[in-house]
């Protein structure tokens, strides 16, 4: 390597001050454009589609738009069921490997045992005040939740957009999440 | 019980519990004008909490008061822009 093609470090190729005055400018007008965009964003990936798994991600994401952020629930694989007009109002509870239920798992495999915990816990719900997964999803969509029905799923399980509850947004897929995700402050997967 | 608050409107979230309190009071206050004062019953323990934390990081409300009387827990919100 020749050494006349040097010269790094010389006082010749310092950027000229107006330069640098102009870099300062464009740094803080970027600045300001970040500051200015303060809009919080959270995307939560549901995939599970018994009640006590529907709530977390309705709970969080209601809550979140009543701070004014920005939410996408993106609902895929049994999480779509949360969105189905039908299957939403007929979601079921296992105790079937969940020990905090405090029932074996060889009774609990029993016929009717899921229905009978799901009954008990949506008394449970009733009793305590709690609000429905129905009501956390209106709520969620009036408060401008993005509640969307990944497309692929829906057509694993045969769901048509009419199947779903009005306000959800459908035609969507993993792209139309991930940008979301990249661009969010908070990012779940339940 | 008695407040120095001149509430405009009153929300009754008694027997609701997380998220409602916090989520009505958003839905509330979203019909309110600028100095309306919003006062808010409820019986979820953690709403002390959860209002307060909601307020402080909401703009255009001011928390003017959280009142805690046994299972009643009173809070007052002022609309501010």
């Amino acid at each position: 390597m020749s050494s006349d093609t040097a010269g790094g470090g010389t006082a010749a190729d310092a950027p000229e001050p107006t330069a640098l005055q102009d870099r300062i400018e464009d740094l803080e007008a970027r600045l300001d454009s970040v500051e200015e965009d303060e809009q919080r964003k959270m995307t939560i990936i549901a995939t599970k589609g018994s009640l006590d798994m529907a709530y977390p991600p309705l709970i969080l994401a209601s809550t979140a738009a009543a701070f004014g952020w920005d939410v996408v629930v993106f609902h895929t694989f049994w999480g779509l069921d949360v969105l189905h007009e039908e299957k939403a109002e007929k979601l079921k509870l296992s105790a079937v490997g969940n020990p905090s239920m405090g029932v074996p798992n060889a009774i609990a495999a029993l016929p009717g045992m899921d229905a009978l915990a799901t009954r008990m816990m949506e008394k449970k719900i009733d009793d305590n005040g709690t609000a429905s997964i129905e009501e956390l999803i209106e709520v969620s969509l009036e408060s401008g939740v993005d509640l969307q029905a990944c497309q692929m799923t829906m057509e694993l399980y045969d769901y048509e957009d009419e199947d779903m509850i009005d306000g959800v947004t459908t035609r969507v897929g993993a792209a139309t999440a991930l940008e979301h995700m990249a661009d969010a402050d908070i990012q779940l997967l339940v | 019980m008695s407040t120095d608050y001149d509430t405009t409107t009153t929300l009754d979230v008694k027997g609701e519990s997380c998220p409602m309190p916090v989520v009505k009071t958003r839905q509330a206050t979203d019909d309110l004008e600028p100095g309306d004062v919003l006062e808010v019953l409820a019986t979820d323990s953690g709403s002390l909490s959860d209002i307060e934390g909601w307020a402080g990081s909401t703009d255009d409300v001011e928390l003017l008061d959280q009142i805690e009387d046994g299972d009643l827990y009173t809070h007052y919100i002022r609309k501010s822009e």
